[in-house]
């Protein structure tokens, strides 16, 4: 990892669809260059995913996300990593981060219904045997996610013209 | 994105005042002065824009970025705090140290907060604050050219004479000595310039800048040098003229943060210069602007202060996007230098057999891309045109294919 990493990093994560070609004259590297650096991103995983930023309110979708904050006893030998493995399994679970504070784990919990979300959150994380309390908040409005403000057109307001 | 401007409210045709009333008008009203300025060249197309759909725009001088957003805020709580009065003339000193220590560290020129900076309503007033202070009616002074468009009317205004020294894209831009002593006469005061330059994007290296030092110093000329694209330079670091010693006591220069911290609303700016000039450009200064606006000399601070990596990023998309443009240009057959800085390419359109000016035109009406023509920035510019490259990477290819689909269509 150099310099030049960190630069084409920045510019995929801002942008993930752009292309080679582009890339290199971008950043003034050859297009073989950029994918030789890229994959051996891929590969080491410094690089995870190739996504997308969806505003799935504008999508129709009626979906319940909820943060949940949940506090945990840590177990002797593992501390926090083999609960918070066993929570990450859950495909209802969209991240899961140790935090510092009144809590430990916060999780990023979809579904489709505040029924199914509070069953989820009961059902399968509350009773695993070393959580010892949850507290889930319904997101009432998402008005940044990645970056990026779904609540306001970013940009700035210019004449178009000007010298 | 591609604007429809013809749908942008109250971009209707309201500003067209009755032009016989006018006439009358002027003839008995407005100063002989007043009527040596031409008028704008940018009216044509901007009526012509506002007509029309699908537009996307190179036309623009200034960043497509917000004002990082702690920058803004600390103008706002200046203004919830109610320092809403006039601050001194000279300006706030917190920013006036500020920009002290940031000139002595970033291009190693020396300003004494005191004596030796003014806090301005942006470089526009400067260069005017600037021009008054040192030209009286008849003196020459050397504009080099092309430039930005309020230069020669600024030494009109001060009863000056201006006079174009050639920069031209054979010399990458820059004045050599050779034009320098070329254009040199009893009569000549003050040469001003801008580099990083708009609109050609070119600099001025140290070399170059000791090149024509001599000559400045042997003929007790004074130099006006406008850095307001310091910060946007992509190739070895930008040399302030003040640095070098022999210039110093003869350079007034001009800064300010409005494409660095993409300010340009907010009107402020700076004028540094040697204290017997700085004194009696104040005297000016209080009587025509009083003070710059005082929330946005807060909001400078903030700037000088805290938004190193948020103007380290926006230069490095900057610079990333020139890249990325200038190589489309050359690809679709449009030579063009590698701008060294500011957010300009200025490709030649020789080769098209256009006029500058109609190839602004019909690039505009038939593939609905505006830039600006070359020669609207002097007579250096013609056959050219300035692009500015503020605009998204999408936008830019976008613009690159419509550019390339004119050129094929000629
Ligand atoms: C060369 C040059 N000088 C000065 C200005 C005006 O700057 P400010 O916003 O500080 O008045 C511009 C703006 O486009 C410019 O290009």
């Amino acid at each position: 990892m150099d310099a030049k990493d960190r630069e084409i990093l920045r510019v995929l994560e801002s942008d993930s669809r752009i292309g080679h070609e582009d890339l290199g004259t971008m950043l003034n590297l050859s297009k073989a260059e950029i994918i030789k650096r890229i994959s051996a991103m891929e590969k080491t995983g410094v690089i995870r995913k190739y996504t997308a930023v969806i505003d799935w309110k504008k999508a129709g979708d009626d979906g319940v996300t909820a943060v949940v904050e949940v506090k945990v006893s840590p177990e002797s030998e593992f501390g926090y990593d083999r609960i918070a493995d066993r929570v990450a399994r859950f495909p209802e679970v969209k991240s899961l981060r140790l935090v510092t504070g009144s809590y430990d784990l916060q999780l990023i919990v979809c579904g489709r219904t505040m029924q199914e979300v509070s069953e989820f959150v009961s059902g399968q994380i509350a009773s695993l045997e070393s959580i010892r309390e949850t507290v889930t908040h319904i997101v009432m409005k998402t008005y940044k996610e990645y970056g990026c403000e779904l609540q306001r057109s970013e940009g700035v307001e210019r004449l178009p013209y000007s010298f | 994105m591609a604007v429809n401007y013809r749908e942008v409210k109250g971009s209707s045709g309201s500003h067209i005042v009755s032009e016989r009333r006018l006439s009358d008008t002027r003839k008995r009203y407005v100063s002989e002065r007043a009527e040596m300025i031409p008028p704008s060249g940018i009216r044509k197309f901007f009526d012509l824009l506002l007509t029309m759909n699908d537009v996307i725009s190179l036309g623009v001088g200034e960043p497509d970025f917000n004002t990082p957003w702690n920058v803004s805020v600390a103008g706002i709580d200046s203004v919830e705090r109610g320092a809403t009065a006039y601050t001194s003339n000279k300006g706030l000193e917190e920013l006036r140290d500020l920009i002290s220590s940031y000139l002595i560290s970033r291009y190693g020129t020396s300003y004494d907060p005191q004596n030796e900076i003014i806090i301005t309503g942006g470089v526009s007033e400067g260069l005017d604050l600037a021009v008054r202070t040192v030209v009286d009616p008849g003196d020459e002074v050397l504009v080099a050219d092309p430039c930005y468009v309020s230069y020669s009317p600024c030494v009109t205004l001060a009863g000056g004479i201006p006079i174009t020294l050639p920069c031209p894209a054979e010399d990458e831009f820059r004045i050599t000595p050779d034009t320098l002593m070329e254009k040199i006469t009893r009569k000549t005061k003050l040469l001003m310039m801008n580099f990083p330059n708009n609109p050609t994007g070119g600099v001025m290296k140290q070399g170059d800048l000791e090149a024509i030092a001599d000559i400045l110093v042997d003929h007790d000329l004074l130099l006006l040098s406008d850095e307001i694209y310091s910060e946007l330079t992509y190739e070895g670091r930008h040399v302030s003229p003040a640095s070098i010693d022999s210039l110093w006591e003869r350079t007034i220069t001009l800064n300010g943060f409005s494409k660095a911290y993409s300010m340009t609303g907010w009107r402020v700016g700076y004028f540094c210069a040697p204290p017997e000039i700085t004194a009696a450009a104040l005297k000016i200064h209080q009587y025509v602007m009083l003070c710059a606006p005082t929330m946005s000399q807060y909001a400078a601070v903030e700037a000088l202060k805290h938004a190193e990596e948020a103007k380290d990023r926006m230069v490095a998309e900057f610079r990333m996007r020139r890249n990325l443009f200038v190589a489309g240009l050359n690809r679709i057959g449009l030579p063009c230098h590698l701008p060294k800085g500011a957010f300009y390419a200025f490709p030649s359109i020789e080769s098209t057999g256009l006029s500058d000016e109609d190839f602004a035109e019909r690039l505009l009406v038939e593939h609905q891309v505006a830039v600006a023509p070359g020669s609207a920035f002097g007579p250096s510019g013609i056959g050219h045109i300035r692009c500015a490259y503020a605009v998204s990477r999408e936008d830019l290819d976008e613009a690159v294919k419509r550019i390339g689909e004119f050129i094929d269509s000629l």
